[in-house]
């Protein structure tokens, strides 16, 4: 039995993580400068720009109030114009950055805010320009925090991931309700829920090793 | 070096507070070479004021003269080329924890695109002028008060500024780390001639450190002179309450140096 069992396990779980991996970098590229604005560009701020947060701020709270799998066959349209198919492991990739951007930039924003204002006040003082103050400043002490969040975010994204596989995307999920629920296999079931625990614990392992690598303040 | 020249301060009234001047009408003179202590209570004016020199806070009106220019004209493009001509020194020193002792005191040159070499040229004759060699490579959590308060002077050194500002720079420290700073504040005035604008609200640091001093409350400078004749013969009321409080400060200090002594002193 394993040994038919183990090949589809295997492949699931590459799925899973190539689903989760891309959107998290994906998701990053757009909702790392996304977060950065949003906590820069308040009244008096490095970037002062009020319309930007007036703007944005409302988007990224709307994409986030919407429930995932409602999210994912809403923008079922967008899919098909980006991927050509709104069905297959690459397209679930868009739903999933969809929903990770605004996630992510609330936590990057939450970070930097986190940054002590002494420090940028001192940036300035040496003769830092502004972006001079987000890279060598405000990114570099927020680091631990956003590891931190990043890490949340792949444990919330393997989680999305699985609720994907209901618009058929593979992966993990796919492969417990089809095999586990709906063939009632238990033991495909419960293959699949260890192996989910498995990943989850591995990504929260190392994100945390990681953040705690990144964090000078308590040597 | 410095001139200010009628500058005030009014923050716009915001929600929830109403306008508020923390400079009205300042004029203050500091010749090249000179230490100027600027002392006065909380909220009279003397954070905003030095704040007006880099200008982190821009002057409602008035002009600051650093050098022969008129820095209150800067472009947003030229401000951090002025600035980079200035140490600037905080109470709570203001030190990047992801950085190591050497990394932080580098970061002026960085900023200003210096390249490795100029930055090791500059920064490995700092760490022994402030005494801090074997710390080099120590982050800033590893480090007491005064030692964090040395790289955050070594910092604001390593761009080679004309002028130091020292925004209370003793004030979260303990008597006898704050007597070390002051001394080490003191020797680099001497030996690199730095012009040093220093806040306290302490009447010792301006006797230990300063050649002048101005007294500041309500938002304008209400004495202003050399610190023997202000020390001699002090006329506001301002300066007499600063004076008296500087009385009480040393005898408590008395007092902890005494059972410190019965304690077999410990390092700060």
């Amino acid at each position: 039995m394993f040994s038919t069992l183990a090949p589809i396990l295997l492949q699931a779980t590459g799925e899973t993580l190539y689903m989760v991996a891309a959107a998290l970098a994906l998701g990053t590229s757009m909702g790392l400068p996304l977060g950065v604005l949003l906590a820069t560009s308040g009244r008096g701020e490095l970037f002062e720009a009020l319309w930007f947060q007036r703007i944005f701020g409302p988007i990224v709270n709307a994409t986030r109030s919407v429930p995932f799998i409602i999210l994912a066959v809403a923008i079922i349209p967008f899919t098909r114009f980006v991927v050509g198919t709104s069905i297959g492991t690459s397209a679930a990739i868009v739903p999933l950055t969809v929903a990770a951007i605004p996630f992510i930039a609330r936590i990057i924003e939450g970070a930097i805010r986190e940054v002590d204002s002494g420090l940028i006040e001192a940036a300035q003082a040496m003769g830092a320009r502004p972006v001079q103050v987000v890279t060598k400043v405000l990114l570099p002490e927020a680091l631990p925090g956003i590891i931190h969040g990043l890490t949340l975010t792949a444990v919330t994204l393997i989680g999305y991931s699985a609720m994907v596989g209901a618009v058929g995307a593979g992966g993990l999920g796919d492969l417990g309700i089809r095999y586990g629920y709906q063939r009632f296999r238990p033991d495909v079931m419960a293959a699949v829920v260890i192996t989910l625990i498995v990943v989850v614990q591995a990504v929260q392992s190392s994100g945390d090793w990681m953040a705690r690598k990144a964090d000078k303040r308590n040597i | 070096m410095i001139r200010l020249s009628n500058v005030q301060k009014t923050y716009p009234a915001r929600r929830g507070s109403d306008e508020h001047t923390a400079l009205r009408g300042i004029d203050l003179d500091i010749a090249a070479g000179e230490i100027v202590g600027v002392i006065g209570r909380s909220g009279a004016g003397k954070s905003t004021l030095i704040r007006c020199i880099n200008l982190l806070e821009t002057p409602t009106s008035g002009s600051v003269i650093v050098d022969g220019t008129d820095v209150t004209k800067l472009s947003n493009r030229d401000l951090p080329l002025f600035r980079r001509q200035l140490g600037m020194v905080f109470q709570h020193f203001n030190l990047l924890s992801s950085r190591t002792v050497y990394d932080n005191i580098a970061l002026p040159l960085e900023l200003a695109g210096a390249s490795k070499a100029e930055i090791a040229a500059a920064v490995d004759p700092l760490l022994p002028l402030v005494g801090l060699e074997e710390k080099r490579d120590r982050y800033p959590a590893e480090l007491s008060g005064g030692q964090k308060q040395r790289v955050g002077i070594a910092r604001a050194l390593s761009s080679s500024p004309k002028v130091l500002l020292c925004d209370e720079v003793t004030s979260a420290l303990d008597p006898e780390t704050t007597r070390q700073i002051l001394n080490l504040l003191k020797d680099i005035n001497k030996r690199l001639g730095l012009t040093m604008v220093v806040i306290t609200h302490e009447m010792a640091v301006v006797k230990a450190l300063c050649d002048r001093v101005a007294v500041m409350d309500g938002g304008v400078i209400v004495e202003e002179g050399l610190v023997d004749g202000i020390f001699a013969n002090p006329v506001h009321d301002t300066t007499k309450s600063l004076l008296a409080d500087e009385f009480v400060e040393f005898r408590a200090g008395q007092d902890s140096a005494q059972s410190r002594d019965q304690s077999s002193g410990q390092e700060g």
